[in-house]
């Protein structure tokens, strides 16, 4: 009788711990599973946008509060289960006016991107490494800029939060490939649309490195919602880099031809 | 009858079009563009050759013509180029380094007129760029090309692109004058030696298939015509006077182009494969450039480079880089003023000779770009080429304005 106590309080212990073990693992895949949901359900609400042309400004602040703009155009193609292609061309600063740049983003691996450079009438391969460099300058970097894709991440759902009167669910992200620039990144997702409103960028020693938000969000093709604005903080540096959007078109016709090498040397 | 087409006429929605065509066409239209720059150059040795001088100034402009009609499916550019230099004649010299017409179809494109196009993957020697001819007297780096006229059909397949190009005109390459500095004093361009009957109007043939397969780029040309590299074949003139006359040879070249991104390493490789009536010859530059994003945990950015040349023909032969070793770095602080240094280095391990480059340039305020260059040749053979540079050793500086 006192064996099979012990025996009981032995298992009812075991239980009770098994119980307090399994808890925050159901509930830590109940965060990812959610965390995938909502980013799955972003993506896919925005397929089908075909092709989009933009013209953009960026805005680049350093510490001292000095200011240099960049022009820039835009034109963008979404692919059948692959990463979308861009074709960037510079209009200013007038010495790398013409300068082009092409990009073919995959869901994984590495991202294939070309710069042409006018003066030497060379297209230059970049080394795909360069996620984490730096755009022109500016406080986005290559991965920064390149299309979402599920893929790339794996999810932890956290909480709802209002952000600029906005109900959000907060999702964490964690980037799959290990030459990410980033530990991780804390997005804001509207409920009501899935727009993203902010993220916020954590560096390889997961601490706050910088904030992304965005504003003037218009809906395009009675579908895609698209933000005017996008303002880019570094807290580390104290620097800083708007980008605006102008003249935003979407579904215009644009082909696969038109982001090859050869469109790639005729951008200007 | 005549109702209908008042109608017509007076549709606003038709007017607007027109009107709105008309000036949007005219907004795509019309484009000008380019730059002005002053550049001096500061020797410290004294030189060579008396006719030479110790600091020489010079001035360049270069504007861009575009226009652009048939929704961007037409283009025309225009881009003349002239350099005025304060001693030497044959660095006071105007080209037009195009003047070609782009019409785009569905998937080809065919390119007539005056052009420059560059082939090859490599960073120190361009050994499969051979379509233009090198305008030697802008620098001695030889990246600046002459404009060659051109007929290229450029076809987008599945398995890549292809160009065709034909050739119909020669041009000669360009060498600094007697007052001329870096140069060789001796070289007269007014004497060319032609291979060919035909001389500069020999019609050339070249070919290139290109291709992206992932991470892999690859090219194959084949070139047929007047080698865009002479060899310098000295003739006594008198007792004292030895001049080098520029040589043309008729060429058969085939090239590959291989292109590896590997993490964040670039694996290049350019072979050719020249035919000719002196001596047959195969020729390779290849290396490695090495990227770190970020440095210091700012936004510059630092790229490692190593090439090594080799050519079949050894020291006998006409290359300067037959058996060289180069070693690069480029650092891009990716600030405001893109400010960008690069550095490299070139040793010949059969003539133990260096040329060192350094190259330093920042955008200053919108419109204005300044570099300071440096260049120093060490050199102790005879028989190396880069002994004719031995005392030219330089700094260049350069400021540009951007319109």
């Amino acid at each position: 009788m006192k064996q099979l106590t012990k025996k009981l309080r032995v298992f009812t212990g075991v239980a009770f711990a098994t119980t307090l073990l399994l808890s925050p693992l159901v509930n830590a895949g109940e965060a990812e599973n959610k965390g995938l949901t909502i980013s799955k359900e972003t993506k896919e609400r925005d397929l089908g946008w075909t092709d989009s042309k933009t013209e953009l400004e960026m805005i680049l602040k350093n510490q001292h509060g000095q200011t240099s703009t960049r022009k820039m155009r835009l034109k963008s193609i979404e692919q059948q289960n692959d990463g979308d292609k861009s074709l960037t061309v510079f209009d200013s600063p007038r010495d790398v006016k013409g300068t082009s740049f092409l990009s073919f983003s995959h869901l994984e691996g590495n991202d294939d991107q070309w710069l042409y450079l006018p003066a030497l009438k060379r297209v230059k391969r970049i080394s795909s490494r360069n996620k984490s460099g730096s755009f022109m300058g500016s406080e986005f970097s290559f991965e920064d800029l390149t299309s979402f894709e599920v893929e790339k991440y794996t999810y932890e759902y956290v909480k709802e939060e209002v952000v600029d009167g906005e109900n959000c669910w907060v999702v964490i992200q964690f980037p799959t490939d290990k030459h990410s620039g980033y530990k991780k990144r804390i997005v804001w997702i509207d409920q009501s649309e899935y727009r993203t409103r902010k993220t916020e960028f954590y560096d390889r020693k997961d601490s706050l490195l910088k904030t992304l938000t965005f504003s003037g969000f218009n809906q395009y093709a009675d579908k895609h919602w698209r933000p005017l604005k996008m303002e880019m903080i570094n807290h580390q540096s104290g620097k800083s880099t708007i980008l605006s959007y102008s003249g935003y078109e979407l579904k215009t016709g644009l082909d696969n031809k038109d982001f090859n090498k050869n469109a790639l040397k005729r951008a200007r | 009858m005549q109702k209908i087409q008042k109608k017509w006429f007076h549709h606003p929605t038709m007017f607007c079009l027109l009107v709105g065509h008309f000036f949007s066409a005219q907004a795509n239209e019309f484009e000008v563009r380019g730059n002005i720059e002053i550049q001096g150059r500061f020797f410290y040795e004294d030189p060579l050759s008396a006719s030479q001088h110790d600091n020489q100034l010079s001035m360049a402009a270069a504007p861009e013509f575009f226009w652009n009609w048939n929704d961007d499916r037409d283009s025309l550019e225009f881009v003349p180029s002239a350099r005025v230099d304060q001693y030497d004649d044959e660095r006071t010299h105007m080209d037009i380094r195009e003047l070609s017409w782009v019409h785009v179809g569905d998937d080809w494109e065919t390119r007539i007129g005056i052009r420059r196009d560059f082939w090859g993957v490599t960073e120190f020697q361009h050994l499969v760029d051979i379509v233009n001819q090198s305008d030697s007297v802008e620098d001695v780096d030889n990246e600046d090309k002459l404009g060659q006229p051109m007929i290229n059909l450029s076809l987008v397949k599945d398995y890549g692109i292809f160009d065709i190009y034909v050739l119909p005109y020669f041009r000669e390459r360009t060498f600094a004058g007697p007052e001329g500095r870096p140069g060789i004093p001796y070289v007269n361009t007014d004497r060319p030696i032609y291979e060919s009957s035909e001389e500069e109007n020999h019609v050339d043939i070249a070919l290139r298939w290109s291709h992206s397969i992932d991470d892999i780029d690859v090219a194959l040309s084949w070139f047929e015509g007047t080698s865009r590299a002479p060899i310098l074949i000295p003739e006594i003139i008198n007792v004292s006077d030895v001049e080098l006359r520029p040589y043309y040879q008729q060429v058969s070249q085939l090239g590959i182009e291989l292109q590896a991104n590997l993490e964040a390493s670039l694996l290049k490789l350019e072979m050719i494969h020249n035919q000719n009536n002196i001596e047959d010859y195969w020729a390779l530059q290849g290396g490695i450039e090495y990227s770190q994003y970020g440095i210091f945990d700012s936004n510059a950015d630092l790229g490692w480079l190593v090439e090594y040349a080799w050519d079949e023909r050894g020291e006998d032969g006409d290359s300067t880089f037959q058996n060289d070793l180069f070693f690069g770095n480029r650092l891009a602080l990716n600030d405001v003023d893109s400010t960008e240094v690069l550095f490299g280095l070139s040793y010949d391990l059969d003539h133990k000779s260096t040329t060192v480059l350094l190259e330093a340039s920042k955008r200053v305020g919108e419109n204005v770009k300044v570099s300071i260059d440096g260049r120093f040749f060490e050199s102790d053979e005879l028989d190396d080429p880069l002994f004719l540079f031995r005392r030219d050793d330089h700094i260049q500086l350069t400021v540009q304005y951007y319109y």
